[in-house]
């Protein structure tokens, strides 16, 4: 019996580790083979912020094991990293945007979009309420 | 140190040193200083993920203190190269 738990949590500590080194190894493919900018930024900051956070949870099980008490110290660093993560993405997409303002998202399409619906909703309304007051009146 | 585990761990050390390559090779090529930064970003975090696998691969419970030093070092030094980068000043 204690040989079984052993093996199993031997089995779910291996799994875990391989998991978030395949989560880290796809962010980073992400980041190495993506052909923009904006297109990279997305791997690193969720793949590769899983994958660690898969290996702190088995390194986790492992010293809880190893040591016959809860070991709590790998959730400070996961904590951590996943407060810091979208932060340092928000302070780096900020930075490429000041780089380089014409990678910046048009703002053209919403702005020329607004007006000619509310034009196009109030000119009808309005003919037909001038249409309608003549014939009222 | 079970089969399962050694195995499992050098598995993992391996993914982790490809990735680790992967971020190097986006480090020395990357077109914009962002880029670059962000490369550095990506490799402290694969480092940690990778100092946590030795750690259980040796059973050595001291890898977690270098594994905290670096998380807090890594995102201080990307807050830094970033702030410097929009506004030419780190502390304002």
């Amino acid at each position: 019996m204690t040989e079984f738990a052993t093996t199993a949590t031997d089995l779910v500590i291996a799994t875990l580790l391989v998991g978030g080194a395949s989560f880290a190894l796809i962010g980073s493919i992400g980041l190495a083979r993506f052909r923009d900018f904006y297109k990279r930024i997305h791997g690193p900051t969720k793949a590769t912020t899983l994958g660690v956070g898969c290996a702190l949870l088995a390194s986790s099980i492992f010293f809880t094991r190893l040591q016959g008490s809860f070991s709590s110290r790998e959730l400070l660093i996961a904590v951590f990293l996943f407060i810091t993560a979208p932060i340092s993405a928000h302070l780096l997409v900020k930075t490429a945007l000041a780089e380089d303002p014409a990678s910046s998202p048009p703002p053209q399409p919403a702005a020329a979009q607004d007006p000619s619906s509310t034009t196009a909703s109030a000119v009808p309304s309005t003919g037909t309420s001038t249409v309608k007051a003549p014939t009222a009146g | 140190m079970s089969v399962i585990l050694s195995t499992g761990t050098g598995i993992a050390i391996g993914l982790l040193g490809l990735a680790m390559l992967l971020c190097a090779i986006r480090l020395v090529r990357g077109p914009s200083v962002a880029d670059r930064v962000l490369a550095l970003d990506t490799l402290y975090v694969n480092s940690l993920a990778l100092l946590m696998t030795l750690g259980i691969r040796l059973a050595e419970p001291a890898f977690f203190d270098a594994a905290l030093l670096i998380a807090l070092l890594g995102f201080l030094a990307t807050v830094a190269l970033a702030k410097y980068r929009l506004q030419g000043d780190i502390i304002d």
